[in-house]
């Protein structure tokens, strides 16, 4: 005797539930879909004013007061000069850190609560780290608001972000490897310095570059701490005063010419390029040094 | 050791972060009656005859976040669950990067987007009366900007849950959206909440998206097509302006941001305290 | 074919209902005779290009005890997961032969995978309860099934033929999670047999339990077998002598380069048989310990 399976398995709320599934199936396709378009959206009005206004001029020429003439020459080379003390900062910084938490701390009070300190600093608006650095290194020490007090305020800001990336780097080389050059009679520093730290180096550098790569985007604690958002002049060494592009953005975003909003999708797309560049660089990075243990 | 002070310093900035704050706060208070901070609701302390009440740029701020989350929440939750529960592999491999970009993108772009696009081509052919500056394109904007973090952290609370729980569903005979909704999501709530509240708190602490497209106009409206003026744009606005150093003007700013500071680092502590009672429960 | 719904003239005596008709008429039905339930065809079971399990052809028999005995790796959890379709949530995995319930082919095009899982149920090796209430997790299934009313008198139901009534009838609202091992299975099978099935599948039940908890679990299967028809694996022999009907060995063969293992079926018979005059040398030689 055989019965078709529709009868012997059917349930009476059959429809009913594939109905429910295709509905739900369809809002999920709606969420994504709307994520996706905003973002193309997103690229496309970007690179639709700004590419047609982007010419070669556009880099080396200095900001003015007609836009069609302004370019970002200042705010690029100032983006360099704050991105280069950020990282000479914060790369030596929190790689100690990350090296002290993940070999040399033992799980004390102390260091459980400086874990914490560090999931709490990276939660803190962006602006507040400017007014920090205001307060700290452009008043209290005296460096003034200048790319040193910039750069130094922008490498507290990622310090969480590379003390994290040095600590799951340091984690994912094993044991062994230390545990081969003690082995041997090295010191501890010397294992995990020579032994350690190079295998870590490539999950290290792909966190740095991408941590670097978001203080290049960051605006706020630089306007806050008292970059200039009107340059005429190139910083030639720390103790200058400056601009970086995010700000210089910013600036011609906020007057009403339509030309000058041309000129700030121009300079978006520069920062775009160089962001995508960064992350491309670090995700190549990535995949070539994955090394499976 | 060089390597203790590494890890001290962030120890240091915290502090310091709190000292500042603190110091340049009770500055302010000693100027301007807490009374007068806390109970006024008009925000204009540039006058010749100022008024210090803070309500206008707490307002804006939770307008601007609230239609940030109440967009985000939605989509980022969705997101997750595809993800987690529907993706195929070769899917994920996309979505997930494009997730990534979406987050890497500087919030000065996306100020410029808000301004441009979400107002002008989106918004004004729905609502004409809606000002060049206005909450409601900050916040969705704000809300996209928060997306990848909900659906992110969700998506990881939700892979969190065993499989043997899932098995358990479906061989009763549940479909995978009852899966989906009625086991793994519960099951991962706290995780979910955690990111949720993590999400609100970037998204009050957010700057350069409302400084561009959001205004400088702090008042009490609820009318999101109105202008207003959050606590981090009011900074900005500052900022650029040439204070002087221990004026009341420069006082404000630290004022301002220390209430900021304290909405945002409670929300923080929430957020951290859920997620652990979440990864105990799983570990 | 829904279970019959109680209607609150019923209260009185409140059965779990089973839609299909026991044959038995409370004669002795020798196992000859037994209504077939399962039918397997040259079934195989891939995942991806690797057969898992091969050609297996056997009758699974209503109100019977099955056992499915093997060394691990012969594809006895791989063949068990064919009869409720759980093997569709591993996206590699590929079922070429057939696999027939009470004639209906289980992999027709227009079978729903859902509604397979609601007349032949499982239980998992670990005991996987919600993390929700006693009451909950029984509900759910309940509610999943489109059995929105008495929700009570099923609960209660389920948990006196899971044979774990008495000891949480004083606190449903209880965590399941709150509970012992054994306990947790038995609100496994609770859960699984508040919704009617026809077949209760059990995935070594009772590997992660301790000696009492699983005689208590063994009697059950006992008492289940007048209700509904049980196929098991287990890895433990005496097990399946105690408490089976008919035993199915399986043994994972090695292909000519050594690599590749898949299972195949040795011998099926009844139990009585297959441990005291096992045919197959192979049988033999795993039931006396000499491998495995």
């Amino acid at each position: 005797m055989t019965v078709s399976a529709h009868e012997l398995l059917a349930t009476p709320d059959r429809a009913s539930r594939e109905r429910r599934e295709r509905v739900f199936t369809l809002w999920m396709l709606l969420a994504l879909t709307i994520a996706i378009i905003a973002l193309l959206a997103l690229l496309f009005d970007v690179l639709k004013v700004g590419i047609p206004r982007l010419n070669a001029a556009f880099v080396t020429d200095f900001p003015s007061r007609v836009p069609e003439r302004s370019g970002a020459y200042p705010a690029i080379l100032g983006s360099l000069w704050v991105i280069g003390v950020c990282a000479a900062f914060a790369i030596p910084v929190g790689m100690g850190a990350a090296i002290y938490l993940e070999e040399y701390a033992k799980p004390s009070r102390l260091n459980r609560f400086i874990e914490i300190n560090i999931a709490n600093l990276a939660g803190i608006p962006s602006v507040i780290y400017g007014l920090l650095g205001l307060a700290v290194f452009v008043r209290f020490l005296g460096f003034g608001r200048t790319v040193l007090a910039g750069g130094l305020t922008l490498g507290l800001l990622v310090l969480p972000v590379i003390t994290i990336a040095g600590r799951e780097a340091i984690r994912a080389v094993p044991p062994s490897i230390k545990e081969a050059a003690l082995a041997v009679g090295a010191t501890e520093w010397q294992a995990i310095s020579r032994q350690v730290l190079p295998a870590a180096l490539p999950g290290f550098m792909t966190g740095v570059i991408l941590a670097i790569s978001r203080a290049l985007g960051e605006t706020a604690p630089l306007i806050t701490m008292g970059a200039l958002t009107f340059v005429t002049f190139v910083p030639n060494h720390v103790l200058d005063r400056f601009t970086v592009l995010p700000i210089q953005i910013y600036n011609w975003t906020s007057r009403p010419q339509e030309a000058f909003q041309e000129t700030a999708a121009a300079g978006i797309v520069v920062l775009l390029i160089v962001l995508l560049t960064m992350n491309a660089l670090a995700i190549w990075l990535r995949n070539r040094y994955q090394r499976r243990w | 050791m060089f390597l203790r002070f590494a890890a001290a310093i962030t120890v240091l900035t915290t502090l310091a972060i709190g000292l500042t704050l603190l110091g340049e706060t009770v500055g302010f208070f000693r100027e301007v009656s807490p009374g007068a901070f806390f109970g006024s609701t008009e925000w204009s302390p540039t006058f010749a005859d100022p008024s210090f009440g803070v309500w206008p740029l707490v307002n804006g701020t939770l307008l601007v976040a609230g239609i940030g989350i109440v967009f985000a929440v939605p989509l980022g939750l969705l997101v997750a669950i595809y993800l987690s529960e529907y993706a195929r592999p070769r899917v994920r491999r996309i979505l997930k990067p494009f997730l990534e970009i979406l987050a890497g993108i500087p919030t000065v772009v996306l100020g410029f987007f808000a301004l441009h696009f979400v107002t002008q081509v989106v918004l004004k052919p729905i609502f004409p009366d809606i000002k060049t500056f206005n909450a409601l394109s900050a916040g969705l904007v704000v809300g996209l900007m928060i997306v990848p973090m909900i659906a992110s952290l969700s998506e990881d609370a939700m892979r969190a849950v065993p499989a043997s729980l899932r098995e358990g569903a479906y061989g009763l005979g549940a479909s995978k959206r009852t899966v989906a909704l009625r086991i793994v999501l519960p099951a991962a709530i706290s995780g979910v909440v955690s990111a949720i509240v993590l999400g609100l708190a970037r998204a009050i602490g957010e700057t350069m998206i409302v400084a561009i497209a959001g205004g400088n106009q702090p008042t009490m409206t609820f009318n999101p097509l109105h202008g207003i003026q959050t606590m981090t744009a009011f900074i900005v606005q500052v900022s650029l302006g040439d204070t002087q150093y221990g004026s009341i003007a420069y006082r404000t700013i630290f004022a301002v941001a220390t209430t900021l500071f304290v909405m945002t680092f409670a929300l923080n502590v929430v957020a951290h305290k859920i997620a652990r009672r979440f990864r105990e429960a799983y570990e | 074919m829904t279970p019959t719904r109680l209607r609150s003239s019923d209260r009185s005596t409140v059965t779990m209902p089973n839609p299909i008709p026991d044959t038995t008429d409370g004669l002795r039905i020798t196992p000859r005779q037994r209504e077939v339930i399962f039918q397997t065809r040259d079934l195989t079971v891939s995942y991806g290009e690797r057969p898992a399990v091969r050609d297996v052809n056997l009758d699974i028999h209503a109100h019977e005890i099955t056992a499915l005995i093997g060394p691990s790796g012969c594809g006895k959890s791989t063949l068990i997961r064919t009869f409720n379709r759980m093997n569709d949530l591993i996206p590699t995995a590929r079922v070429q032969g057939s696999v027939l319930y009470r004639g209906t082919d289980l992999y027709a095009h227009d079978v729903d995978p859902v509604e397979v899982r609601r007349r032949i149920g499982m239980v998992f090796q670990k005991p996987n309860p919600f993390p929700k209430s006693i009451r909950e997790n029984i509900a759910f299934g309940l509610k999943v099934n489109g059995i929105s009313d008495d929700i009570d008198d099923r609960v209660e139901a389920a948990l006196k033929g899971a044979a774990l009534w008495d000891e949480v009838k004083g606190d449903l609202e209880k965590s399941a999670l709150a509970m012992s091992g054994g306990q947790q299975q038995r609100l496994c099978i609770a859960r699984a047999i508040a919704v009617a099935p026809d077949v209760i599948l059990m995935d070594e039940p009772c590997s992660a339990l301790d000696p009492i908890a699983t005689a208590r679990i063994e009697d059950l299967m006992q008492q289940l077998k007048t209700r509904f028809t049980i196929v098991i694996v287990t890895h433990n022999m005496q097990q399946a002598a105690r408490v089976s009907d008919r035993t199915a060995f399986l043994t994972a063969e090695v292909d000519e380069d050594g690599d590749a293992r898949c299972g195949v079926l040795v011998e099926y018979t009844q139990t009585k048989t297959l441990f005291t005059t096992p045919a197959d040398p192979r049988t033999e030689a795993y039931i006396t310990g000499r491998f495995g």
